[in-house]
């Protein structure tokens, strides 16, 4: 089989799986749900490393590193945050009505 | 690329679909993050493992650390109110990272003979990843109000906005038949430009839905850079994304009942999006806390309409005391929770949770609309468009078409409001002027600790 093919095999199938492991999310889920695959496409840190790791001009290394930093901003920041976020909807018990949060 | 790494990698594409899986449901959305966020880790540590000749890894640890810091430091900073412009800034980064990324690659082809498919997708990378960056900035700029949140248009932005359009395709023409860089990155620049011009028309309100949908353009790019590189989990991470993302995007905007061509293309068409924006002197009826305290005092049935204005004066914990203090005197207290509520979908329920209200007495818009006419006394708090009737009943109107909580519908509906100011989508709101709506002025958090002291001595 063509390599071309076998990508856009993989490219098709994750277009479908991507829509329909999320079809069924509630509103209330919709911004931790945005903001947790906001930070799984920080992935392309995966890339950065790669093109930086093999380059030899100086130039190319500046830019690279650049990406570097900004995809680990967006991962690191973008898990960080979600979990932050989802770690409010999991507390279960309501707070004693007069608490120390004043 | 040994077998190992090839099958480790399938795993953490595993991992991010059940990561998104996982973050669709109440219950499993930490560990379904956490999953997301270890094959993240695992998938970006192990070129360090596999790749003969990885050159600069001291420089490249030293500058993942740096993104780490800065990564954790905003994310632990940023107050929950302001979450969607911190969710905006980082995609905007990951945008820029994937068109960086791509510009590097474009380098490496220019020697070689390279498949003019490898080299569109690289073309595709920059503009997109380009677009996200800028776009998610000025989205950035616009929630943080550091320039003015509402509509941005001059005379001529749609010739501008086509010729850049063609621009950009003609030059991604251009880098596929003759890879160069620095035809790369005047094809980057011209995305900056696109990005920019593409969110300045759109007004504060729809901001959010763009917010999504430049995270399913990054996503997209992102897979681009995996078919670019060869590596199947940015493929593969990159498509769900994507494909998710685009997908959130049409629920949000179906939520707010626009069409995503509407909330992008509304302000060049004529102002559509463009509201008013200024306080009227018409005649309100307004009253004290003392007034109010009666009111809700003596009421059996009460819904609560929080707003974005409740977060941004810190008044959600007082809030929780009053509803508690009525729930305690015997009345049935609710929260109406509006799918758009704050400033996106699902940011009024982080920021109650936030404030520790149980969860089961947040309501969906479409479970507690049929109460309203059953109610004694709404008490909107920092809430606008979300009960204005506008949306029903004038056509013209920016938020004309989205559903809204039937407020109107109750017996008595009590506003607590800092000024006479319109909302965040800049109309006016009728409901302030209808006979049964009383005004509270003041800061929320001040009134509200009124209006409990208030409760309490009857």
């Amino acid at each position: 089989m063509d390599e071309g093919i076998v990508w856009l095999t993989i490219f098709v199938l994750s277009v479908f799986v991507g829509i329909e492991v999320i079809s069924k999310v509630s509103s209330t889920l919709h911004t931790p749900l945005m903001s947790g695959a906001n930070a799984i496409h920080g992935v392309i840190l995966l890339g950065a490393v790669l093109v930086t790791g093999t380059t030899d001009s100086t130039l190319a290394l500046v830019v690279g590193l650049v990406a570097i930093v900004l995809a680990t901003v967006n991962m690191v920041g973008g898990f960080v945050v979600t979990d932050r976020m989802l770690q409010m909807f999991t507390r279960k018990k309501p707070a004693p009505r007069k608490g120390a949060d004043v | 690329m040994p077998t190992w790494v090839q099958l480790v990698y399938l795993l953490c594409a595993v991992g991010f679909i059940l990561a998104l899986k996982g973050l669709s449901g109440p219950r499993t959305a930490r560990a379904g993050n956490l999953i997301g966020a270890a094959a993240a880790v695992v998938a970006c540590a192990l070129p360090f493992f596999y790749v003969e000749g990885l050159d600069h890894i001291p420089l490249i640890l030293l500058a993942i650390v740096v993104g780490t810091v800065g990564g954790v430091f905003g994310a632990r900073k940023v107050q929950m109110t302001q979450m969607p412009q911190m969710v905006a800034l980082f995609n905007g980064v990951g945008g820029g990272a994937a068109a960086l990324v791509a510009l590097l690659e474009l380098e490496h082809m220019v020697d070689g003979v390279t498949p003019g498919f490898d080299l569109a997708a690289t073309a595709f990378t920059i503009v997109v990843g380009s677009i996200s960056f800028s776009g998610s900035l000025i989205t950035f700029a616009k929630l943080q109000e550091l320039m003015t949140s509402r509509p941005v248009v001059f005379p001529g932005l749609p010739v501008v906005f086509g010729a850049l359009v063609l621009g950009a395709l003609a030059l991604s023409v251009l880098v596929v038949t003759d890879a160069s860089v620095p035809l790369g990155v005047v094809l980057c620049l011209v995305g900056l430009a696109f990005g920019v011009l593409l969110v300045l028309p759109v007004g504060g309100a729809d901001v959010p839905i763009v917010i999504s949908l430049l995270n399913a353009f990054t996503g997209l790019t992102v897979a681009a850079g995996g078919y670019i590189l060869a590596n199947t989990v940015l493929l593969v991470g990159g498509t769900l994304v994507g494909a998710s993302g685009t997908f959130l995007t049409l629920l949000m905007a179906r939520a707010m009942g626009r069409s995503v061509a509407n909330i992008l293309f509304g302000a060049l068409k004529g102002g559509s999006t463009l509201g008013a924006g200024e306080a009227s002197d018409r005649p309100v009826k307004s009253a004290g806390p003392e007034d109010i305290a009666i009111l809700l005092a003596y009421a059996s049935r009460v819904i609560i309409v929080p707003g974005y204005g409740l977060a941004v004066a810190q008044a959600q914990h007082t809030l929780r005391e009053l509803v508690d203090l009525l729930i305690a005197r015997g009345a049935k207290v609710d929260y109406a929770i509006h799918p758009v509520a704050g400033r996106m979908p699902g940011h009024m329920n982080v920021l109650l949770a936030e404030a520790q209200v149980p969860y089961e007495q947040l309501v969906e818009m479409d479970d507690i609309n049929g109460e309203f006419k059953h109610t004694d006394v709404v008490l909107v708090v920092g809430a606008n468009d979300v009960v204005n009737p506008a949306a029903k009943t004038t056509p013209g109107a920016p938020i004309y078409g989205m559903p809204i909580l039937n407020a109107d519908e109750a017996e008595q509906i009590v506003f607590m409001k800092r000024s006479m100011r319109p909302g965040f989508a800049g109309i006016e709101n009728e409901l302030l002027f209808d006979p049964k709506t009383t005004l509270l002025f003041g800061d929320a958090k001040d009134s509200l600790g009124k209006l409990l002291k208030a409760v309490e001595t009857l």
